[in-house]
């Protein structure tokens, strides 16, 4: 759908989904690194497939020539500016040499405001972002995703604006600054927990496996039960999609011979999880963990799906990659070298008119004649 | 609703659905000019109204929820009974009437309905279509209903996140269902763009889950390429040592990490403790991660007297990346949010002011804004159906009367 526009990618590893985003949408992407930047890792390769890969140096007056004379051609750029390259990716000479020209810099808390010289990785990104106060034991550390995530929210985010300015400039004929802060863009994945301290005057926080302030007494509900090989995602709703679930569940333990316990005589129609005790909850979660701790994860998976209950395994990354529903979407693409070797990719994030954009370039496959073996 | 030129000024959204997967997207465009739609039903409002609190003063309401308004800031809301064939025929004009219709039901649900993207550009060619759910249109679990709080699970997130030894963690809501938002802007405004050259419409299935996978692309190629499963690490990290967080004065908590041996001696330097600073066992990354629990005390004793922000202005002082760790209700007083304007109050009439998020972007010369408290249940049934699709005053009485806006 981008066919044509021109992006020129800058980033380091804090916006490089940004630029496999707007790949994937059909631009033309020139991912520009540093002469020897490491591009062999697992992160690099599946951010910057689909990208061209082009290596100037920077630090060097003739590698800037080479970036503003590629820039006073391109529609977009996207950097993530630090001290030292902030001069480079200045919106105001970019501009001056393409006023059509979008750029778009992604930053940790933005390129104004107080803090907008701080240090911060993924870590203090999410502490920042308010997300790590969510996650964690009550009480105890908290936590981030153990794979950094603000660098993707900021690079998604960032796909967002670098497209909402394209629209404008289809209007005014003029680009502009897309100004990206990551810290804001985590706030993203909050959910409504900030309408909590502002109507309600309360403050949401970390539950580790259970989830509370379900019932009025107090009662917690587990979330992660251990099963054969893993853990399973499963809750006792009430409504009618927490009926079906739970109706099916009491069946599928009959089928295979298991206790019930209180289970067996609960009304699921009338069931209220917001008013149910913490005794009771722990009564039948006895039997239910009993149950799930004898499935495998693919196991739940399956019979969940069958019986249109609510509920997931916890899976991990050779779970996801033989999921039959990725395999029957061709979700995976491959992706072959030069040398004929083949990578499988996440392919584009989604499907057009009913077919899935096919990744085009390999990661790290340069141009035919590099840049910096030009002499530039 | 936006006094100045904005980027998608005069782009016409109806949106089909609730909660947040699709209503998310709609709130992004309509915070960049979009005119946006949002259609329920009085019969069935959106689920993000009853079903979530907190309400304005702790009572459940139709219009009382904070949840739903937070979603559907800058819109105009109206009623539509899509069982009834005089509400599906208001459906369908709309769409007509529309640039972009999102819609984030069950597969196959807008198609009975009459609302299938083939039918709609019948009489709307160019239209642009996107459908959002949690495994996509297609598939052998295509039809499988789900909160995104469990799909975070299935996509990898929750498994990746708390101590090694311990249990999965949540990631408190419907995580991924704010990628797949996120992502499937990204992909309505490519759709725009590709109209705009060659005047085709396109039509997007977004799966949810797909879209999350985005997120962990890295590891799952590791896994293809050497068979490496990643797993939950607590908060550290391969590359840098300290990395996790440290207990300040009372509650709070500061998120603190070196990546050099450099910034280590400035970290050991701040905090008082020269004699650490160039030990030599602690001169090289592994040298600091098999020497944890020594680095871990140090930070830990010097921290847990001192305010978690200041704490971290310390440390930003010393060159050591360093943030507290806020809490919720610390975003709307942190000094960055506050000067980015991130939260924007707007009246609502019935929950009074509350603070509306702004995007995590701007753009310089077309701002955006939050030009509206989310819309109460129906409340722009008149002027959409008047002003935007020109129904005379004796049809919208007929249709209303015929329980089309039910």
């Amino acid at each position: 759908m981008l066919q044509g526009i021109e992006v020129l990618d800058c980033t380091d590893r804090s916006g490089w989904l940004a630029g496999r985003l707007l790949a994937d949408l059909g631009a033309e992407v020139t991912k520009i690194e540093a002469p020897g930047a490491e591009t062999s890792c697992s992160d690099w390769r599946a951010l910057n497939v689909n990208k061209q890969l082009v290596r100037i140096d920077l630090t060097s007056s003739a590698g800037q020539t080479e970036l503003y004379r590629r820039a006073a051609n391109a529609d977009m750029l996207i950097a993530t500016p630090n001290g030292d390259s902030a001069e480079i990716f200045d919106y105001t000479r970019l501009s001056a040499v393409n006023p059509r020209l979008i750029v778009t810099a992604i930053t940790p808390f933005g390129l104004t405001g107080p803090k907008a010289d701080w240090l911060a990785s993924d870590i203090e990104i999410m502490a920042a972002g308010g997300a790590m106060s969510l996650a964690g034991e009550p009480g105890g550390e908290p936590l981030r995703v153990s794979v950094p995530q603000s660098y993707a929210w900021a690079g998604s985010q960032a796909a967002v604006g670098a497209l909402m300015a394209l629209a404008a400039r289809g209007r005014t004929g003029r680009g502009q600054l897309v100004d990206v802060s990551a810290q804001a863009a985590v706030i993203t994945a909050l959910a409504h927990a900030p309408t909590f301290p502002d109507i309600a005057g309360t403050t949401p926080t970390r539950a580790g496996a259970f989830m509370t302030g379900r019932s009025v007494a107090g009662a917690k509900y587990r979330v992660f039960w251990p099963c054969r090989d893993g853990f399973v995602n499963f809750i006792l709703y009430g409504g009618s999609a927490g009926r079906r679930t739970n109706e099916q569940l009491v069946a599928w333990m009959r089928e295979r011979g298991f206790e019930r316990g209180p289970l067996e005589t609960i009304d699921w129609a009338r069931f209220d999880p917001t008013r149910a005790s913490q005794a009771e909850i722990d009564a039948m979660e006895i039997p239910i963990a009993h149950f799930i701790g004898s499935l495998t994860k693919r196991e739940f998976l399956e019979g969940a799906h069958k019986r249109e209950m609510l509920g997931y395994p916890v899976s991990n990354t050779a779970d996801i990659t033989t999921d039959p529903q990725l395999e029957a979407r061709g979700f995976w693409q491959d992706i072959i070298a030069p040398d004929g070797h083949t990578e499988r990719h996440c392919g584009a994030f989604v499907v057009v008119n009913g077919t899935r954009p096919p990744l085009a370039q390999f990661p790290g496959e340069t141009e035919p004649t590099p840049i910096t073996e030009r002499g530039a | 609703m936006s006094a100045g030129v904005q980027a998608l000024e005069g782009v016409r959204i109806v949106e089909f659905g609730g909660y947040a997967a699709g209503p998310h997207i709609g709130k992004m465009l309509a915070n960049f000019g979009a005119i946006v739609v949002h259609v329920e039903s009085m019969s069935r409002p959106d689920g993000f109204r009853m079903q979530y609190p907190p309400y304005k003063d702790g009572k459940p309401g139709i219009n009382a929820g904070g949840c739903f308004a937070y979603f559907n800031d800058s819109k105009y809301g109206v009623t539509v009974d899509l069982k009834n064939p005089e509400g599906r025929k208001l459906a369908k004009q709309l769409a007509d009437w529309s640039d972009i219709v999102i819609e984030n039901m069950r597969p196959g649900v807008v198609g009975r309905l009459g609302l299938g993207f083939e039918e709609l550009c019948r009489s709307n060619p160019d239209l642009i279509m996107l459908s959002t759910c949690n495994m996509g249109q297609t598939g052998p679990r295509a039809d499988t209903p789900g909160f995104g709080s469990q799909l975070t699970a299935l996509a990898g997130m929750c498994g990746l996140t708390g101590q090694p030894d311990g249990s999965p963690n949540l990631l408190y809501g419907p995580y991924i269902d704010f990628i797949a938002s996120t992502l499937g802007a990204a992909a309505v405004l490519a759709a725009l763009e590709q109209r705009r050259r060659t005047g085709k419409g396109a039509y997007l299935d977004v799966s949810q889950y797909e879209c999350g996978l985005l997120f962990l692309a890295g590891p799952l190629l590791e896994y293809r390429a050497s068979g490496k499963v990643v797993a939950r690490a607590g908060n550290d990290d391969p590359q840098a040592a300290p990395h996790g967080a440290y207990r300040c004065r009372g509650e709070g908590w500061m998120a603190l990490s070196c990546w050099s041996t450099e910034e280590f001696v400035r970290l050991c330097e701040a905090i008082g403790r020269t004699d650490i600073a160039r030990d030599p066992r602690l001169a090289t990354l592994a040298g600091r991660k098999s020497n944890a629990t020594l680095i871990h005390g140090a930070v830990s004793t010097w921290a847990r007297d001192r305010e978690a922000h200041e704490a971290a202005v310390l440390m930003q002082t010393a060159g050591v990346h360093a943030h507290a760790v806020n809490t919720v209700a610390d975003l709307f007083t942190d000094s960055q949010l506050v000067s980015r304007r991130l939260w924007r109050r707007r009246r609502h009439p019935v929950i009074g002011d509350q603070a509306y998020c702004f995007p995590a972007f701007d753009l310089s010369d077309t701002p955006g804004d939050i030009t509206a408290a989310g819309p109460v249940l129906g409340a722009d049934n008149e002027r959409v159906f008047r002003e935007f699709l020109g129904l005379s005053e004796a049809e919208f009485k007929t249709a209303a009367a015929k329980g089309a806006m039910d």
